[in-house]
């Protein structure tokens, strides 16, 4: 968009960027733009109307609110990446089940935590290949695959786990992880999440590797036309949602402090509704990073207002789903509508000029 | 490719096809292979425990526990076909089970009134899925994703945390669930009939054809005059349909069930579709190997703790199904396709 408007702006050698409609007609319609809005909607609400929203300890309901976020709010950031090129990767959550698995049975094995924790996240990369080399190397469709992967990794980690579990982690380590930097709502993890978050921003945004996973979503055909190498680039991306499912998988642990192979099940889906929420398209090629997180804080604020406000839990799962369905149709609707609009305005411009 | 090979007058019809060896054919012919499987499988749990098979109560739940994954497997692979999937088949598969429950309990309505009942109930909620993908040209993947969340939002929020007790579920009912023709358990007859009149149509009907043409290649199907939106909107319909009856068949088999029921069973009935041969790229696939799908996938569940594998290894084994399914497929299209290259170029 950017780039065709700065093209047209040298070719009128105008000073600056000449564009058909005013800035906040511009803005305003996209998905993630709306949902910010929203999202600042329902914190100022609930602020206002929903009694002990932040009364007693208004550190809490937010460090909570965040808290209960924190594993879609990291695995969001892969997954955007992978939806964006047009594939999908549904084994996220098993992976971080498998992940928590590992690091606990080599920790209780005697294995120093950090080494533990190591093998987890290495372990979270090596099956990220497996997905990978599946869908790049082998040429099967992701969705597919990933939905083998994830009855395998979940059933791996609930057999070598048994009906065990491990919850004899170091007090310090576990009351940090799912702690809050004192003074202040922001739980430790969502310091370190701040990383990762950056690094993607800058990868999908502002880098040539980027760009290559919005031509993948576009068409990897094309992509590949113009030097995208695009089995690199999704294999990449699988094994980079591996290590990082496989560090939240240890993150997880911490903060619940329990080791057990059902750990993060049915995540998955959550992720996905937050990013498609947020204006990602599912076939790939659209969206941005900073609406897919918008999207995950929208679910997590609004479940956390319901369950407050004292509304049963599980109505989340309806606002859920009515949301995500009322995000995409109105996405095609106003597609529909703004194409014909194009199709009926371009004549009668041509016409006036 | 075909542009190249335009200007010379050999088309298609002057190249032969390569003739498979009778090997590769048995192998491709993915029915014949996991009927193999499941017997042999079935021969070597009833070795080592004889009551599997050999009591009556064994050979009823060897034939009656897998019906009601067939059925849903089959409308889920319908879905399939057509390049569509369907994730809220468990979500109506549980309302509809607690719909029959409660109508049994709160209302005097015969049986069978209230099973049709739960038949529509359960083709309207495919239906609202149908007119959502086919009308406004939205992925299937995120509206079922979406109705999922919200069937099982609704049945939540209704069922709370109340469940259907056995006693409200009339004694001829669950009577139905468990009693047999010719031995032959009613609920198997059920699964039987669904696979050969869905199957009958899919192969031999000209709607069912037009569904594999939709799928094989969507643009070509509008080109080539297929009303799509309709073709698109039934098979949702047909898998809201069969996922009614999963659990009105669930019902009679446990006569109890809570907010739970159904809950990841979208996964089951897609891991049957795929190891029973249904391209998940649409187009392709058969429902009698749907239904060994289905059959084989359920079976597994009862038979491992019998070989003592700990049942906590039977997800791992069925995600490890899949993944060798999808893979073995992609390896024989890859050898076919080498082959008619060979043929062309000879």
């Amino acid at each position: 968009m950017s780039a065709i408007s700065s093209q047209h702006s040298t070719n009128a050698t105008a000073p600056y960027l000449v564009h058909g409609k005013p800035l906040y007609r511009r803005v305003l319609p996209r998905p993630e733009v709306v949902l910010s809005l929203g999202l600042v909607l329902i914190v100022v609400l609930s602020t206002l109307f929903v009694p002990h929203y932040l009364r007693p300890n208004a550190n809490y309901t937010f460090s909570t609110l965040l808290l209960n976020a924190t594993p879609i709010l990291f695995l969001l950031l892969p997954e955007t990446l992978i939806i964006a090129t047009g594939d999908i990767d549904l084994s996220v959550s098993s992976v971080l089940g498998l992940s928590s698995a590992v690091f606990g049975l080599i920790y209780q094995a005697g294995t120093p935590i950090w080494l533990a924790a190591a093998l987890a996240v290495v372990v979270g990369g090596g099956v990220g290949v497996i997905n990978g080399v599946l869908v790049t190397i082998v040429g099967l469709p992701s969705l597919a695959v990933t939905i083998g992967t994830l009855a395998l990794f979940r059933g791996i980690a609930v057999g070598i786990l048994g009906t065990t579990s491990v919850t004899n982690f170091p007090p310090p380590l576990t009351r940090f992880f799912s702690g809050s930097v004192p003074g202040t709502p922001i739980p430790w993890q969502i310091l370190f999440w701040f990383l990762p978050v950056m690094a993607f921003a800058v990868l999908l945004h502002f880098t040539p590797f980027g760009r290559g996973i919005f031509a993948i979503g576009r068409s990897s055909e094309m992509a590949a036309f113009s030097g995208v190498n695009v089995t690199r680039t999704r294999l990449i991306l699988f094994i980079l949602s591996g290590l990082v499912s496989g560090l939240v998988g240890v993150f997880f642990t911490l903060q619940y402090s329990n080791a057990i192979g059902s750990n993060g099940n049915g995540v998955e889906l959550q992720v996905v509704t937050a990013i498609v929420l947020g204006g990602v398209s599912i076939w790939g090629g659209r969206g941005t990073l900073f609406g897919a997180i918008v999207g995950g804080l929208f679910i997590a604020s609004f479940s956390k207002s319901l369950q407050v406000l004292g509304v049963s839990d599980d109505a989340i799962y309806v606002i859920t789903g009515v949301a995500l369905i009322i995000s995409v149709v109105t996405a095609s609707i106003s597609k529909h509508i703004s194409s014909r609009r194009r199709g009926t305005a371009s004549p009668l411009q041509a016409g006036g000029d | 490719m075909t542009l190249q090979k335009a200007p010379t007058p050999r088309t298609a019809a002057t190249t032969t096809v390569p003739v498979r060896s009778v090997v590769e054919r048995l192998f491709r012919a993915r029915e014949l292979s996991l009927l193999v499987i499941i017997i042999a499988f079935i021969a070597v749990t009833t070795a080592v425990q004889p009551s599997y098979l050999l009591s009556a109560g064994g050979w009823r739940d060897l034939l009656r526990g897998p019906a009601m994954l067939v059925v849903v497997s089959i409308g889920e692979a319908i879905v399939i076909l057509t390049r569509n999937i369907d994730l809220s088949v468990g979500s109506i598969l549980g309302l509809t089970t607690y719909l029959c429950g409660d109508l049994m309990h709160a209302t005097s309505l015969p049986i069978l009134v209230i099973v049709l009942i739960g038949l529509a109930f359960g083709a309207a909620l495919g239906l609202v899925n149908g007119l959502l993908v086919a009308f406004l040209d939205v992925p299937s993947l995120v509206i079922t994703l979406g109705t999922q969340y919200a069937y099982r939002g609704i049945a939540v929020l209704w069922i709370g945390g109340n469940f259907i007790r056995p006693e409200w579920v009339p004694g001829s009912f669950k009577h139905f669930g468990l009693s047999q023709i010719l031995t032959i358990p009613w609920l198997f007859v059920v699964g039987l009939v669904v696979m050969l009149v869905s199957g009958w149509f899919l192969s031999s009907r000209r709607g069912g054809r037009d569904l594999y043409a939709l799928g094989s290649n969507p643009d070509a199907a509008v080109l080539y005059g297929l009303r799509t939106r309709q073709l698109t909107l039934v098979p949702f319909m047909i898998s809201g349909l069969l996922s009614g009856l999963g659990g009105i068949m669930y019902l009679s088999i446990f006569a109890t069930g809570d907010s739970k029921v159904g809950i990841g069973y979208e996964f089951q009935a897609i891991a049957a579709a795929v190891v029973g041969g249904v391209a998940i790229t649409g187009g392709s696939g058969r429902v009698w190997g749907v239904a060994l799908g289905g059959f084989f996938l359920a079976t597994l569940g009862t038979a491992l703790p019998v070989l003592n594998v700990p049942s906590l290894w039977q997800q791992a084994i069925v995600g490890l199904l899949i993944v060798a399914a999808i893979t073995l497929d992609r390896a024989f299209f890859i050898v076919r396709q080498r082959q008619a290259r060979k043929a062309v170029s000879e």
